[in-house]
């Protein structure tokens, strides 16, 4: 008899159990779906129908249709239907709901209750779009100075301080402000911490100048650029998630220092996405200038003191006062009413800031006629290649302020698609800090489809030939060996199901390439046990022998693997890291399957016999 | 059935010369390959433009690129990918170029020749993108090799870690060789490979280390050289099996991954090919021109820790 702790064999079979119920969710699969939506309603069973009918006089039938919260799913038995369908429905009914191309997992209801779900197929597999925004921290400095030198500005325009300048230096992150005297120093410094608390000041002479100096430090401007791009993430997550946009599980994360990584699966036309994503929209609510005529001001080239000259979108010049009312920054809601009491209309929602500004400036103001001004900034490459912010003013709106209002009102004149549009990028709020792509993957469906055949082509035959060489050059323990194997599969499947790591083509790669290290470690083991054979050991002793001396190479071995995966886990990025995840993950299955799996089986089979005359290897 | 029945009794201490001299004629034959040819580096790393388009019919790729030019997308390479009906198009960086407009632009143009065009894929990486990943690839190869050495530090003596560690550059240069040979495209997920190989060769290297230390204490008797030919000689089945298996399945990704994969597993056969040849005929070879001696092995079971704390 071989003796083998019980408790092993029981652990070995408990977390194989484990492994199977996690894995199994993989065997029912998904199916190309279309998600309906209505911008601000439910789809009803009326809808349902419709949309069924509309497809069953193009041939197209769905394999199932429900509903769920005024969401209707349709499901296709393959991905070209679920194309063609959406198409169909596109162009039957345009612009009346918003369509998403999804997966609709197959896995039973109370699996999925029970948290036990699929496998998430990466973008390689699954098709869509995969983006890399840089944001510009730089840039959110910048911001972040122009703040304080306005705020600045406005302490001693109100405390009726005289002052040189206020200059602000981005190279290194500071803002001096410059007095005539003494006196005005020391009533400017007051007024200035009277109002930004939160800022330090040291006292400085520039230029023979008494002055103030506000320094941001490492730690503020990391603070800085780490809310940049959080704040980003959180928007362009927003973004992501308007029904506007119908992309189905949208993935944001942060990548490095200042870039962010958007996976959109099931996407095509990446155009619409990075249209909205890309762009910088903010508003100024400023008052019209009503005393000054705007066309004289266009003919002679002169405008008047203390307003601005802005055009419509229809080319009218128009005349603003040069003071905001409120800006963008101070937006808190923005939605699209299409049928609203005056037409279509964007509802605009205040903080509390905004709304004391605007209550302040409605009572002073009522009668008089307030803009809207929609500023567009996008990021542009010029011809030498440097990055240019092109700025698109217009003023969309002109509107008697017809009562006194505060955090609460609409922006009428829109029509359907700017208002919808508007309200979309408002909601978002404006950005942080400047965003460009710098990287951009699109991946077909078919191609996606091509990607999983081929992938599990390859693990199919690889791990067949692997199996076979195996049961034939070692027999019996072969055969153990095999079975290991294919447990170490279902293990690595249900972990990377556990974890929710995207499977990727790499990734299928580094399951095939973890077969043949498991492989490996069996081999080491089975080589072993041969060579004591062959020195004449007994079979009992040689198992014995064979799995205890072969543990320090297996461990050996597998440790340096480990780096390797550990490390491409830490620097890569997308592909790569798909790669590493399943490899280290691999790498710990294969080392439980291959020491205490083949070791448990093969107690179960010679364990318990008597005689033991020789071994099958 | 068993290949190795008997345990061979190559004598590879001795004849290490002539292995020596073959690895240098590798190592200089990749250096001067890489030098001479260059690499075909991917878009990963050059940053660009890669639309992928997919005929239902064999198109003519002279016409394809007759289309790109006469539309004004110059500097395009126009090549089959895979099958014959499969056209990558390739885009040097441009700093005005919009992605998915590209794609769609190339779509259009191709449309003129043959209306059933699809697309399959659109990639554009910024020149900036292409950079930074080089040089996180790099840092990546580094830190693997600075970590797996101080690994084999701790597991063996000095002299065993320097040859295991000079054994295992060999075979990244030699994928790197090959890759400059055929002009495969080198990526983002052949430097997975590379990584992967390193870590996996490094696997033999170290079962026939485990073996010499295993068999110090006859060194004495037979002499150090003698000590690891009789190591190498007895794990020779394993080297070779596990190698062999590992072989059988990253071939089977070479005929059945598809274009995607082919880089990566033409990277892991040459990878797991040279690793094999390093660890059988270098990595243990070098250790013992280090100096290696039996002390050097015994050293740690024979002295005691106080012992070595009162030497001087």
């Amino acid at each position: 008899m071989i003796s083998y702790p019980r408790w092993k064999i029981a652990l070995v079979v408990i977390v194989v159990l484990i492994g199977v119920l996690f894995a199994v969710p993989n065997l029912f699969g998904e199916q190309s779906a279309l998600q309906f939506a209505k911008d601000g309603a439910l789809l009803q069973e009326s809808d349902r129908k419709s949309i069924e009918q509309v497809l069953a006089d193009k041939g197209v039938t769905p394999n199932g249709a429900f509903l769920d919260q005024g969401r209707l799913t349709l499901r296709f038995a393959s991905t070209v239907q679920q194309l063609k369908a959406r198409d169909i429905v596109a162009d039957a009914r345009p612009n009346q709901y918003t369509i998403a191309l999804s997966k609709a997992s197959r896995v039973p209801e109370w699996m999925r209750n029970l948290g036990l779900n699929p496998l998430k197929l990466g973008l390689d597999l699954s098709g869509g779009v995969y983006l890399v925004y840089q944001v510009d921290v730089q840039g959110a400095l910048k911001q972040q100075l122009d703040h304080h030198e306005q705020d600045f500005r406005a302490s001693l325009r109100n405390a009726r301080v005289p002052y040189q300048d206020v200059l602000v230096d981005y190279a290194t992150d500071r803002v001096q402000v410059l007095f005539r005297d003494q006196d005005s120093f020391a009533k400017g410094k007051a007024a200035i911490i009277a109002d930004n608390r939160n800022v330090s000041l040291t006292d400085v002479t520039v230029a023979g100048a008494p002055a103030v100096q506000m320094q941001m430090t490492p730690a503020e401007i990391k603070d800085r650029e780490d809310s940049a791009v959080a704040q980003n993430i959180v928007i362009l997550r927003n973004r992501l998630n308007s029904p506007e946009l119908a992309v189905s599980e949208p993935q944001v994360a942060r990548q490095g220092v200042d870039q962010i990584a958007i996976q959109l699966p099931g996407l095509q036309n990446s155009a619409e996405v990075k249209k909205i994503l890309g762009k910088t929209a903010t508003l100024e609510f400023r008052m019209v200038d009503e005393n000054d005529n705007p066309l004289e001001a266009v003919q002679t080239g002169r405008v008047p003191l203390g307003s601005k000259l802005y055009y419509t979108r229809d080319k009218q010049p128009v005349l603003l006062k040069r003071e905001v009312v409120v800006t963008g920054d101070e937006l808190t809601d923005a939605t699209f009413q299409p049928n609203g009491q005056d037409g279509p209309a964007v509802s605009v929602g205040l903080d509390s800031r905004g709304a004391a500004k605007m209550l302040k400036n409605t009572q002073e103001n009522l009668g008089h006629l307030m803009a809207v001004v929609f500023i567009d900034r996008s990021r542009e490459k010029n011809a030498e290649g440097v990055d240019v912010d092109r700025t698109t003013e217009y003023v969309i709106n002109r509107a008697t302020i017809r009562g006194v209002f505060s955090n609460n009102f609409s922006i009428t004149g829109v029509n359907p698609i700017e208002g919808k549009e508007l309200a979309l990028l408002l909601r978002a709020g404006g950005l942080a800090a400047p965003l460009t792509a710098i990287e951009e993957r699109a991946i077909g469906p078919t191609l996606g489809e091509k990607n999983i055949a081929q992938g599990v082509n390859a693990m199919v035959f690889g791990m067949l030939a692997a199996f076979i060489f195996m049961a034939v050059y070692y027999k019996v323990f072969g055969l153990i060996a095999d079975i290991v194997l294919a447990a170490n599969v279902v293990l690595l499947t249900a972990l990377l199901s556990l974890v929710g790591a995207a499977l990727t083509l790499p990734g299928i790669a580094a399951v095939v390439l973890t077969v043949g290290m498991a492989v490996d470690a069996n081999i080491l083991i089975y080589e072993r046990i041969r060579e004591e054979l062959r020195n004449g050991v007994s079979p009992r002793a040689a198992i014995t022998a064979g799995f205890e001396r072969a543990f320090s190479a297996i461990a050996d071995s597998n440790v340096t693997a480990l780096i390797a995966g550990l490390v491409l886990w830490l620097f890569g990025a997308g592909a790569v890291r798909g790669f590493a995840v399943v490899l280290v993950l691999g790498i710990a299955t294969s080392m439980f399957t291959s020491l205490m799996g083949s070791r448990a089986l093969v107690q179960v089979i010679y364990g318990g016999r008597r005689k033991l005359d020789r071994l099958a290897i | 059935m068993e290949f190795f029945h008997k345990v061979t009794r190559f004598p590879f201490m001795n004849t290490r010369k002539v292995w020596y001299g073959l690895s240098a004629v590798l190592i200089i034959g990749s250096l001067v390959l890489v030098g001479a040819r260059g690499l075909n580096l991917g878009i990963d790393f050059t940053g660009g433009v890669d639309v992928e388009t997919n005929f239902p019919q064999d198109p003519n790729i002279e016409k394809l690129r007759t289309a790109l030019d006469a539309a004004g997308i110059a500097n395009a390479q126009v090549k089959a990918f895979g099958s014959a009906r499969d056209i990558l198009v390739r885009l040097p960086p441009d700093p005005n170029a919009k992605g998915d407009q590209i794609g769609a632009r190339i779509l259009e143009v191709f449309r003129t020749v043959d209306p059933s065009v699809h697309l399959q894929s659109t990639e554009v990486v910024g020149p900036q993108v292409g950079k930074e990943l080089f040089e996180k690839g790099a840092l990546a190869l580094a830190a693997t090799l600075v970590l797996i050495l101080i690994y084999v530090l701790m597991r063996f003596t000095l002299k065993l870690a320097g040859g295991a560690i000079l054994a295992v550059l060999h075979d990244p240069i030699c994928v790197v060789g090959f890759f400059a040979l055929t002009q495969m495209t080198f990526d983002l997920t052949s430097i997975s490979a590379i990584l992967a190989v390193i870590g996996y060769s490094l696997n033999d290297t170290v079962i026939v280390f485990d073996r010499v230390r295993e068999r110090a204490r006859n060194a004495r008797k037979l002499g150090i050289a003698q000590v690891i030919d009789d190591s190498i000689n007895q794990t020779l089945s394993r080297t070779i099996m596990t190698k062999l298996v590992t072989l059988l399945v990253v071939v089977a990704l070479l005929i059945f991954g598809g274009e995607t994969l082919h880089g990566f597993s033409a990277a892991l056969v040459i990878g797991i090919i040279a690793g094999t040849y390093s660890s059988i005929y270098i990595s243990a070879a070098l250790a013992l021109d280090f100096g290696l001696r039996t002390d050097d092995l015994l050293e740690r079971k024979l002295v005691k820790p106080e012992e070595v704390d009162g030497l001087p």
